[in-house]
Formats: structure tokens, C-alpha cells, sequence
């Protein structure tokens, strides 16, 4: 009798929750952040839940691509779940790498998720990976310094020339404060997630419709020289060695009066344990110039299931889990409501408790919303992507423009020197992959 | 006068090599620092990094979160697992150059050097595929192989070296005495080389405990040496630097270790045979 029980329930679960019958062992890939070291505290629950169980291989954003790649390009069938970026999901999808993920059920509400979101993980119209958490891009800015220069938050939406003059006002480096803080580090990840927004502003893009590379166009001379100017100006000493993490530092110490980067450093900015500048703090949108167009980036942290994984019907149940409201309101609960996953789901922004405990909640919504992946430019363009260009010919391409670029900032080399030289290489990038004849 | 410069000279040399020495410990000495320091304080200037309060946290929660001995008991087999794999290939193969040399020997010698200057990564689909295929991916039998394999021209260039300082009638000697090839080898050439294959050992055993880029692409988690475990605290976005500084600390210290108490023998095993 018992047994028969037992069965029962143990059936009635099986149904309900969808899930595979037998307890699988799951190899996820994931980076190391803040929010995926939760999800890792977390789940134990899930395997607890389901009886399967997880291993778990963490390596640094690089790597893991690499990694990945590889594993996935070969069929090695070593990951049932892997942590990917916006870039690489419709990449991926496309070629086949990834299991569709438009099955999770009804109760998974794939309406909830913000649309841009969606659409960024997309190809072709189908899901390949379901956001853990999304950024955007904004103006990190000091109250404090603002107030003592007599400058008062932007209502609306300002140019990167009356950005340049804020922040002239503010640089004071003798008494260690510098006007802003901006990525420099060589890097498509890295540099060019600033610089290629800034480009959009200006105007510029990186292809015209026939693929045909723009960087020697005189937008793109405009914004570097802009970037570099400003930089040097007012920038922090050594600024092409620093990217988001010295930046994010050097801001959390209150050496910057300004910073342009990820709405997701905004739970770390304001956390007082780990910021002295958390209750100084305070947020505008990226500045535009000549156009207002793709000048917020999107970026998703998503999970996915590669084809080559043998245990597909497991890993889209931890999917459905790790991505779903009840886990974004378990980490609010357990973990405190600022650090809830940002950027994905309507219903996050709707809950009263991470509005209150999250500031920021409100112009993160806003400009994850104003980002358009599909319309980046003034000009038309053959791409999908704001601060990266989604084919995969973009990886190198964008690395190699980033150490341009780092160099020109270092002094190495001339604006000019830098664009030639960038030009020319994504001219014979794009000449051997076959888009220009 | 020359005796008044003399110790000059010296205590000149000695503060020299002693800066030297310093310059290439700092990096460590700074990581051993930043491991005991709170992510906060990890990131600020120098002076108030050394200034501020000193912590075991990053220990705890590295050990929290990763299983630090199954890191390290799989580094500890395939380092030495691929050192004692490459002893039992390279000591037959040194014995053939040193003391029966053919027309090819120094062809097949260079041959094997040039094996080094391939970048690994030009190899790595060729290779994931045998694996694959074998069934060694994630394996620690698989990173015995192939790290045996990567060692096993220096293994080979080194026993090859001390075995040539070895006087070839000694061996002669005990063949007319009755014994076999093995015995030779066994009884009379390897206790004569002990310190060369000493040294060797160590070596290996330090370049096969610190070898990243297969350790990290041909496992995923079962196999996972301590290669991981460091980078599983690197990232581009969040700060960590207490946390990958404890990582590190609790990777290189047994190797750190080792090295300290051996370096005598690593020291004589590699100029042995340097001043004839």
C-alpha cells in the first residue's frame, strides 16, 4: 500500500513539474559573477527537488567562450548547460548548436520577459537561451560633486559635448577626483562595449549595408578623437590598462566623478558594504551626440542547452528554474531584494520590494526597454547589435579594433594611425569570410 | 687595494641579486598579501592595502564554495602520474641515444625539441577529437597522456644529458659481468643517474602542476586540477581579487613548498654536467 503510494506521488510529481523521470547528472558552464555564484548557492534546492544533481565548472568570460566553442564545435557532449552572452546566442542558434528552448511551459510566462531581451537571445524567431540576468548601459554620476560644482542632474537625455563640459567642471585630480572613468583595457568585451555605442551616438557604424567596414569615416574620427581627448583630459592616469573591474574599483572609491558602464555594477555601486560612495550616488542615461540611437548597449548573461548534450529534458528544467520568476523572488528572499536577477522579467520590476530596495530599478527598466539591438544606428545597417556586431567574424575584428584604439589612447599611436590600421584589417576580415567580393 | 674592493664587489653583487630576487618573489609576496584582505580593501592603493585589517574570509569562502582536495589530489596524480608515465618511456629512449647513438640520434633529438615549438592551441581540435573518440575527455587518465606526452622531450633532452656523463665502460663492465640490458639499466645506470632523474622528476612535476592550457580544455569538472580551481575565481566583471589571490595561494603552496625543500637537488640536477 505504501509502495503504491509512493509510486503515485512520486508520478504525480513526474507529471506536474514536466521533468525526465531518471535523476541525471548535469555538467554546467557558467562565469564567475555575482549573480551566477547565487545561482550556484541556490541549487541545491533544485537538485534536491528533482533528484538530479549538478557539477559545476566555472571559468572566467574568455575562457569559457573558448571552452565552449570547442566542446560544442566537435560534439564533445562535456556541457548539458552553458552560460552564453547576447553575441553568441543567435550565433550559435543559427548554426545549430543549441537546443530550441520555445518548450519550457506554459507556467514559464515568456511573456514576462522583456522583449528586447528575447529578441537579443533569438535567431530566426526561435529562443535558443533564456536570460539569467540583462544590462544596459548608464551614467553613473556623484551627488556630492554635482552639488558642489553647482550642476544639477540631466532631465532629459544630453550630448556627449555637454557631458564633456560636466565633466571638465568636475575633474579636480590634486584633491584625487577625476572628471570620468571610462573603459580603456583592449578588448571587444572590454573597450569597444563603450566606444561602440559612443560610435553609434556620433553617428558612425560598422558596416554600411553591403558590408563594407566604416571605421575610416569621419563619425568614427569624431568620436575617437572625442574618446581620446576626453580621456586624457580628464581621465584617470593610465586609463587604456583599465577596464569594467578597475573602473568599477576606482569608482567604488570615490576617485571618479563619473562612469558610463553596466546598470548591472549598480547593485555593487550601491551596496555600502562594499562601496563608499553608495549613498553619493546617482544615475542619468548614456549621453547621445548626433543621434540618441544605440547609445545604451545590450548585454544578457543567458543559459542554454548545446546540441551535443545526451540529457536535454534535465537541463531545460534547471533552465526553467534558474530563469523563472519563483527563482527571481527565492534570491530576493534569501538573499536580499537588490540583488535579485536584474533586467529580464516585467514581474521583477512590477514587485514593490525590489523597487524599494533597488534605486536604480526604475532607469535600468527604461533603458533595457530604449535599447533596440535591431535599429543600433543613424544609418541602415546589414547587423543585429548595439556595442557588437552579431556574426561571428566580430570577435576578431572588435578585439583587433580595441588594441587600435588602447594604443591611440596610450599615446602609441595617432587617431588617425589607428582607424587606418583597423580599416584595413576588417577590410581583409571581411573579404575572407566572403561578405565583400 | 684589491683586497678593500673585493668585499665591496661582493656586498654590490649580493645587493643586486638580492633586489633581483625580490623584484621576482613580489608578485607572489603580493598575492600571499591580497589573500588574507577583503575584497574591499584588495582593490585600494598599495600603502593602504598593506594598512588595512588583515582576514581569513577569502579562505573560508573559497573553501565554501569549491572542493579545494579534489582539486588538488587530481593535480597531485596527474602531475606526478604523467612524471612517473614519462620516466618509464624516457629512460629506455635516453639509454638507446647516449650510449648506442645511430646517424639520426641528434636528427630524432632535434626533432623532439621542435615538438615544443608548436603552440599547443594549433593541435587542440586534432587532439579534443581523440579524445573524444577514447572516451578521455574529463578523464585524469587522458591529462596523464597528453601531459606525459608534451614533458616527454624534456624528460627525454635531460636524462639524455646526465646519461652521457656516465662512462660508457661502467656499463660495458657490467654487461661482461653477466648482466641483462634490464639489469643494466636497473641496477647500474639509474642508481649512477639518480640525481639527474631526480631533478627531472622535479621539474616535471612542477611544469606538469602548473600546465593550464590542456588542464583546462580537456576537462570539464570530474578531472579538474588545480589549474581550475584558480581560474574558476578569474572574471572580467565583479571584483574577486581577495578570493583568486586565497585561490592562488592554496594552489601553488604545496608545489611552493616542494620546490623549497628540493632546491638543492633541483639546483645540482640542472648544472650537473655544466663544468667538465
Amino acid at each position: 500500500m505504501r509502495l503504491r503510494n509512493a509510486t503515485v506521488a512520486a508520478t504525480a510529481i513526474a507529471l506536474v513539474t514536466g521533468g525526465s523521470a531518471v535523476a541525471e547528472d548535469l555538467t554546467i558552464a557558467t562565469v564567475n559573477n555575482s549573480d551566477m555564484i547565487i545561482m550556484q548557492k541556490l541549487s541545491p534546492q533544485w537538485e534536491e527537488a528533482t533528484g538530479h544533481t549538478l557539477n559545476w565548472v566555472v571559468l572566467e568570460e574568455n575562457v569559457l567562450r573558448q571552452r565552449v566553442t570547442t566542446d560544442i564545435a566537435t560534439k564533445g557532449g562535456s556541457f548539458d548547460i552553458v552560460t552564453i552572452g547576447a553575441y553568441e546566442a543567435p550565433i550559435w542558434g543559427k548554426q545549430g548548436w543549441l537546443n530550441a528552448l520555445d518548450d519550457l511551459g506554459d507556467a514559464y510566462d515568456y511573456a514576462d520577459i522583456f522583449e528586447p531581451v528575447r529578441n537579443g537571445l533569438s535567431a530566426d524567431g526561435t529562443l535558443y537561451a533564456v536570460p539569467f540576468y540583462a544590462e544596459s548601459s548608464f551614467t553613473f554620476y556623484r551627488t556630492d560633486l554635482f552639488e558642489k560644482a553647482g550642476l544639477e542632474k540631466p532631465a532629459e537625455q544630453i550630448t556627449y559635448d555637454q557631458f564633456a563640459e560636466m565633466v571638465a567642471q568636475l575633474h579636480d585630480p590634486e584633491n584625487g577626483v577625476y572628471g570620468t572613468c571610462q573603459r580603456g583595457k583592449a578588448g571587444w568585451g572590454e573597450n569597444m562595449a563603450f566606444v561602440g555605442p559612443m560610435v553609434n551616438a556620433f553617428g558612425g557604424r560598422w558596416f554600411d549595408m553591403e558590408w563594407n567596414p566604416t571605421i575610416d569615416s569621419p563619425e568614427w574620427k569624431a568620436a575617437i578623437t572625442y574618446y581620446v581627448d576626453l580621456m586624457n583630459n580628464y581621465g584617470p592616469p593610465g586609463a587604456s590598462s583599465n577596464g569594467h573591474n578597475e573602473n568599477r574599483a576606482l569608482f567604488a572609491d570615490g576617485k571618479c566623478a563619473t562612469w558610463v558602464d553596466a546598470t548591472s555594477a549598480a547593485g555593487y555601486i550601491f551596496n555600502p558594504n562594499e562601496s563608499s560612495v553608495a549613498d553619493k550616488t546617482d544615475f542619468f542615461q548614456a549621453p547621445k551626440q548626433v543621434t540618441d540611437k544605440g547609445t545604451g548597449w545590450f548585454w544578457a548573461w543567458a543559459l542554454a542547452v548545446p546540441s551535443s548534450s545526451t540529457k536535454v529534458d534535465a537541463a531545460k528544467e534547471f533552465l526553467a528554474w534558474a530563469t523563472s520568476k519563483d527563482y527571481v523572488t527565492l534570491v530576493g528572499e534569501s538573499e536580499g531584494w537588490v540583488a535579485a536577477p536584474p533586467g529580464t522579467r516585467k514581474s521583477t520590476y512590477e514587485n514593490a520590494a525590489y523597487v524599494e530596495a533597488a534605486p536604480f530599478a526604475k532607469t535600468v527598466e527604461t533603458s533595457i526597454l530604449a535599447a533596440n539591438p535591431a535599429d543600433p544606428t543613424k544609418d541602415p545597417v546589414p547587423y543585429t547589435g548595439i556595442q557588437f556586431v552579431a556574426i561571428p567574424e566580430f570577435q576578431g575584428i572588435g578585439n583587433y579594433v580595441g588594441q587600435q584604439i588602447a594604443a591611440a589612447l596610450a599615446g602609441q599611436q595617432s587617431v588617425d594611425q589607428a582607424l587606418a590600421n583597423s580599416q584595413t584589417f576588417a577590410v581583409r576580415e571581411m573579404t575572407k569570410a566572403g561578405y565583400i567580393k | 687595494m684589491a683586497r678593500a674592493t673585493a668585499p665591496a664587489r661582493k656586498a654590490l653583487t649580493t645587493a643586486i641579486a638580492g633586489t633581483l630576487a625580490f623584484v621576482m618573489f613580489f608578485p607572489i609576496l603580493w598575492i600571499v598579501v591580497l589573500s588574507f584582505k577583503s575584497e574591499v580593501d584588495a582593490i585600494r592603493a598599495p600603502l593602504q592595502v598593506l594598512s588595512s585589517g588583515w582576514t581569513l574570509d577569502s579562505y573560508g569562502a573559497v573553501q565554501e564554495r569549491s572542493d579545494y582536495f579534489k582539486h588538488f589530489w587530481n593535480s597531485v596524480i596527474i602531475s606526478l602520474g604523467s612524471t612517473f608515465l614519462g620516466l618509464l618511456v624516457a629512460i629506455p629512449a635516453a639509454w638507446a641515444m647516449a650510449f648506442v647513438p645511430g646517424k639520426q640520434t641528434r636528427n630524432v633529438l632535434m626533432w623532439m625539441l621542435s615538438t615544443k615549438m608548436l603552440p599547443p592551441v594549433g593541435v587542440l581540435v586534432p587532439i579534443y577529437l581523440l579524445f573524444i573518440n577514447f572516451g578521455l575527455l574529463d578523464t585524469r587518465i587522458g591529462l596523464v597522456v597528453v601531459l606525459m606526452l608534451i614533458n616527454l622531450p624534456i624528460i627525454i633532452w635531460m636524462l639524455y644529458t646526465y646519461f652521457r656523463e656516465i662512462p660508457g665502460e661502467i656499463l660495458e663492465a657490467a654487461r661482461m659481468d653477466g648482466a641483462s640490458l634490464r639489469e643494466e639499466v636497473l641496477y647500474v645506470l639509474t642508481p649512477m643517474a639518480l640525481p639527474g632523474i631526480a631533478s627531472t622528476i622535479l621539474l616535471n612535476v612542477i611544469l606538469a602542476w602548473n600546465e593550464a592550457f590542456w588542464t583546462l580544455n580537456l576537462t570539464a569538472s570530474r578531472a579538474a586540477p588545480l589549474t581550475a580551481f584558480i581560474a574558476s575565481y578569474s572574471s572580467p566583471e565583479g571584483l574577486f581579487y581577495a578570493k583568486l589571490s586565497a585561490a592562488s595561494v592554496m594552489a601553488i603552496a604545496p608545489i611552493l613548498i616542494m620546490g623549497w625543500f628540493s632546491q638543492k637537488q633541483l639546483v645540482r640536477g640542472l648544472t650537473f654536467g655544466a663544468v667538465k
